[in-house]
């Protein structure tokens, strides 16, 4: 079986080389097509590569939670993964101009991608990536609405040598003491969160201010939780309490009870999903939010629609994106109206990082010019300055983290909403670079290439 | 952080979890006492009594009209359910019921989840119970205190139909010995299916005085029902005071462990229930022997 594979491989390459030579007339063929022809003889088989690769499609396994706390924003990333996957077998304008050497697909192979309910949990996350590798020779792996999953798939990626490029993932810990050489993130995290939102907030509501936080009790919370307290320690910022509560949690009456007889003067909720939006709305519910000023360090997608802007007006939040950045930036306008004209509404956050990480591994593997593993990680490793939504960006290659810009919101009064879906007005654009700790600050080892 | 003012308010808000959670198992254990079966949808039908209510709130705007749809709606979908599916597996094993119900309550979430979508619907209390209330030691939102007061009315009722009418001593009877009530000539089949209405009742009023509480999702009933067993396992399977006892027992705990370290809270609270196992295997108010 292993054998016939291998011959009708090979002759699927003889023939396609015979092919090419033929068309180019005898003239040199451009590089990137003879190197991937003869990749399968330079290298020996590594994950599910040259299997996964050999057809006129690759295969991309998606696990994202559709149930669950983070039910909502996985929906929403699922669409943007979605239409990238259509912009880059199309060819489409916007993938060119962050891809340039895109034509249609990726080294002319179709993306297909399987889709698996994750509910956020990391078991139910690896298992069906472990079914993707093994059924559909996955090439490339995506998924996590919680860095907990992100954390457990990087693991995966690396023991299976198959790449993986994190969804949504806040945690420092992602591409910090958890990083792996087979996983890249695009997004924002934490300290970078932090470093952005810090002086914003230490500007509006002064020095030596007491916080209370709200923190759901995983590595996303934890990480995120600490940049913040360090950050603020240097205004002489202090923790007031630290309300640690599972994912999930059914009610926060007795956490909220903590925070309103702490004697703090801002709210820092770093809670996601459907708990952000529980959280914030007993938070109101408790008359916590007319004594203490709220802040959300890690945006939530779908937070000021779901507990309505009368909960999110004034209230600043660090995020990733957010579609009025079209004004500013082309690309991000080209986006959010192909997204719009899709799927209906204005894409968040969730949905853009989405787009943007699968438009950032076409670029990769297009400048690889080979689906070969390490080749497209060194290829990600160059650190090739990229147009992006949210303009110039880079993968640092020590963490595989995107140099990328944080952007600062405030929430806007119902009044002075243009339409139904101006939530947040865009404050400030703050460039990634500096916000960035040191590459080996949170003690990442991206560990081996084969 | 323990300061006296934070105790009294932790003391308070754990009587007022207690007080739904009561609710909730109350409907839990008298279906599992009549019937013996224990039901794993009953968290759904907290869910669906919410939706039901939420659907009825768009339409007319009226909180009252909500509650009484949520409630009716969940008494007709309690007894459909026993008449339709449930029935056939009383002879069944205890594991094909677990797996009939648990099957059941996917398919409830998911139905849910395809009208309404995933993201979270909003239920606001009725004008009369809006806003915060200045309790002297905290603030408290009104409309919490609120639900103590209407779950003490419906638990009321509850007792008076379990303990003061033909009905309920034939339930009780049930559960102390179903074959007995059967010989005696009473016709256990219609009375079950009254039985698991009023147990989906309980739940479907439940969650739709819940609603504005917690804002719904499809999900809202799954963490309840895991507390909800809790409950009934504290407090002792099949009895009613029991279920009482155990909400609000659940509710203390809660409460008062997350004002030492909340991220102890929920492991307190299945502390306690492997406590109870161990030392009253029957429960708190349960009756050696029963099923």
């Amino acid at each position: 079986m292993q054998d016939r594979k291998k011959d009708s491989h090979n002759a699927a390459r003889r023939e396609f080389v015979r092919t090419g030579l033929g068309v180019a007339g005898g003239l040199a063929l451009p590089y990137a097509l003879v190197s991937q022809a003869f990749a399968a003889e330079q290298h020996p088989p590594i994950g599910t590569w040259p299997a996964g690769a050999s057809g006129d499609s690759v295969f991309i396994g998606i696990a994202v939670p559709r149930t669950g706390t983070y039910a909502v924003q996985g929906e929403d990333e699922l669409k943007g993964w979605q239409l990238a996957v259509e912009h880059i077998n199309e060819g489409n304008p916007l993938i060119r101009k962050i891809s340039p050497r895109t034509k249609k697909g990726v080294l002319g192979k179709q993306l297909k991608i399987g889709v698996a309910d994750s509910a956020a949990k990391p078991n139910d996350a690896v298992q069906a990536q472990q079914r993707f590798i093994t059924e559909n020779k996955a090439i490339l792996m995506t998924g996590s609405t919680s860095s907990a999953v992100a954390v457990a798939l990087n693991k995966l990626a690396q023991r299976e040598k198959v790449l993986y490029v994190t969804g949504i993932s806040g945690s420092n810990d992602t591409t910090g003491k958890d990083c792996v050489r087979y996983g890249f993130r695009q997004n924002f995290y934490g300290q970078t969160a932090a470093a952005a939102i810090g002086p914003v907030i230490v500007k509006a509501y002064g020095k030596n201010k007491k916080a209370a936080y709200l923190t759901p009790d995983y590595t996303y919370g934890h990480t995120v939780t600490k940049s913040c307290q360090d950050y603020l320690a240097g205004a002489g910022w202090t923790t007031a309490t630290n309300q640690v509560a599972p994912l999930g949690a059914p009610d926060y009456s007795s956490y909220l009870l903590n925070v309103a007889n702490s004697g703090a003067d801002v709210l820092i909720n770093v809670n996601w999903g459907h708990d952000a939006v529980l959280s914030t709305q007993q938070a109101k519910q408790f008359g916590i939010l007319d004594k203490m000023k709220l802040v959300i360090p890690y945006q939530i997608p779908f937070l000021a629609r779901e507990a309505g802007p009368d909960l999110t007006q004034g209230v600043y939040a660090a995020t990733d994106f957010w579609w009025t950045l079209e004004d500013k930036f082309p690309l991000a306008k080209m986006f959010v109206e192909a997204f719009d004209k899709k799927f209906g509404y204005k894409p968040e956050w969730g949905a853009n990082n989405a787009y943007m990480s699968f438009a950032l591994w076409a670029e990769a593997v297009e400048n690889a010019g080979s689906f070969y593993p390490p080749d497209v990680i060194k290829s990600y490793e160059a650190g090739r300055k990229i147009q992006s939504t949210v303009g110039e960006v880079y993968f640092r290659k020590e963490d595989h983290q995107l140099v990328r810009p944080v952007i600062i919101v405030q929430g806007k009064k119902p009044s002075e909403m243009k339409n139904k879906e101006d939530f947040w007005s865009v404050l400030e654009i703050v460039p990634g670079a500096p916000l960035m700790q040191k590459p080996d600050a949170f003690g990442c080892n991206l560990g081996d290439y084969t | 952080m323990v300061t006296w003012p934070n105790f009294v308010s932790q003391l308070f808000n754990g009587l007022a979890l207690g007080a739904l959670l009561a609710l909730i198992s109350s409907g839990l254990t008298i279906i599992y006492g009549t019937l013996g079966v224990l039901n794993l949808a009953h968290g759904a039908m907290f869910m669906l009594g919410g939706y039901a209510g939420f659907a009825a709130y768009q339409a007319t705007g009226s909180f009252t009209v909500a509650v009484i749809a949520g409630t009716l709606a969940l008494l007709v979908v309690g007894m459909a359910m026993e008449r339709i599916v449930i029935r056939h597996f009383y002879k069944r094993p205890h594991e094909d019921q677990l797996l009939v119900t648990f099957g059941l309550a996917i398919v409830f979430v998911e139905l849910v989840r395809l009208v309404f979508s995933s993201q979270s619907q909003v239920v606001p209390p009725p004008r009369l119970f809006a806003g915060i209330t200045n309790l002297g030691f905290m603030f408290y939102p009104t409309y919490r205190l609120a639900v103590v007061g209407i779950v003490a009315v419906a638990l009321l009722a509850l007792f008076l139909v379990l303990y003061r009418t033909r009905l309920g001593l034939i339930v009780r009877a049930g559960i102390e010995d179903s074959v007995m009530v059967d010989s005696l000539g009473i016709n256990v089949d219609r009375v079950f299916m009254v039985v698991f209405g009023i147990g989906a009742m309980a739940a479907g009023f439940a969650g739709i005085v819940n609603a504005p509480v917690v804002s719904l999702t499809p999900e809202v009933g799954e963490a309840i029902l895991v507390q909800a067993f809790v409950v009934v396992v504290i407090g002792g399977v099949g009895s009613f005071p029991g279920a009482i006892l155990g909400g609000l027992i659940a509710g203390e705990i809660i409460s008062l462990t997350s004002m030492v370290n909340p991220g102890y809270a929920y492991v307190m609270l299945f502390a306690a229930m492997t406590l109870v196992l161990m030392l009253r295997p029957y429960g708190l108010l349960g009756v050696r022997g029963r099923e």
